[in-house]
């Protein structure tokens, strides 16, 4: 069994899923968080300073 | 063989075609535009590595097949290795979509560029779709017959029925992965013919130039 392997999911994913309801909007938490955590790296992609690049910079 | 002979063959021709368009100094490039170094770059490699994980843990899905990677704890490894694959796949390149979007990379003639990324996108659906329909477990019967009725009501049905397993998995592993390769192929070697897309600022100043 996979649960033998020693290296399980972080988070206990062994139960039916979290929804979030408000009207006719239903959401699944993890659809959620994944929505969220695309946002969170798409902003982060943009800001944070890229390795390198100020020294490239210098040597155009 | 004369030389016009030669020069007349359509090998030659597609040669000199290809050569011409792509030289291999621009197919390999060693360097890239200064704007290139930021991190919203990164999402498009990061896709395509994601799908060469993809690829290579479903062949090894497809070795033993549905009883191997159902009831073996190196299936279930292997299994959850190509899931996982997928989800960063589709993660990486729905925020490469956002960056590529943002920027109006279909500027300067790279309008197929975009259009090949886009149809890779909507190809990537269907493959997703087809191998959820295919796992073999309660949750592809549940998507199954959930999909029918919608497919059904567009009269895709008669063609594509997602009720029979051997049709969704035969399109999961050989049409579908045949279409989104070619597409990410093409789409790659358009991005190498054309450049990557520069910034608005750079760009403003290339079309005055």
């Amino acid at each position: 069994m996979a649960h033998n392997w020693g290296l399980g999911a972080l988070v206990n994913l062994d139960h039916y899923g979290h929804y979030l309801n408000w009207h006719f909007i239903s959401i699944s938490v993890s659809n959620l968080v994944v929505m969220i955590l695309m946002v969170a790296t798409f902003v982060a992609a943009l800001f944070l300073p890229f390795p390198g690049r100020r020294s490239r910079k210098e040597s155009r | 063989m004369s030389t016009t002979e030669i020069d007349r063959q359509w090998t030659s021709r597609l040669r000199k075609r290809v050569v011409g368009k792509l030289p291999p100094d621009k197919m390999l490039p060693d360097t890239q535009p200064a704007y290139v170094a930021s991190w919203i770059y990164v999402f498009g490699v990061t896709t395509m590595a994601a799908l060469f994980v993809v690829i290579g843990t479903g062949c090894i899905l497809a070795l033993d097949g549905p009883q191997w990677w159902h009831s073996s704890a190196f299936g279930h490894f292997i299994n959850s290795m190509h899931l996982w694959s997928v989800e960063i796949f589709f993660f990486a390149m729905v925020i490469h979509l956002w960056g590529k979007f943002a920027m109006a990379a279909w500027r300067g003639g790279r309008s197929l560029t975009w259009v090949t990324g886009a149809v890779t996108f909507l190809v990537s659906i269907l493959t997703g779709f087809t191998g959820y329909v295919s796992q073999t477990n309660f949750d592809s019967q549940w998507i199954a017959t959930q999909a029918k009725d919608g497919i059904n009501s567009t009269g895709g049905g008669a063609f594509f029925n997602v009720l029979n397993l051997g049709q969704m998995l035969m399109w999961h592993i050989v049409l579908l992965p045949i279409g989104a390769v070619v597409l990410t192929a093409l789409h790659v070697v358009m991005v190498r013919v054309k450049g990557v897309v520069p910034p608005f600022e750079d760009n403003a100043s290339e079309v005055s130039a």
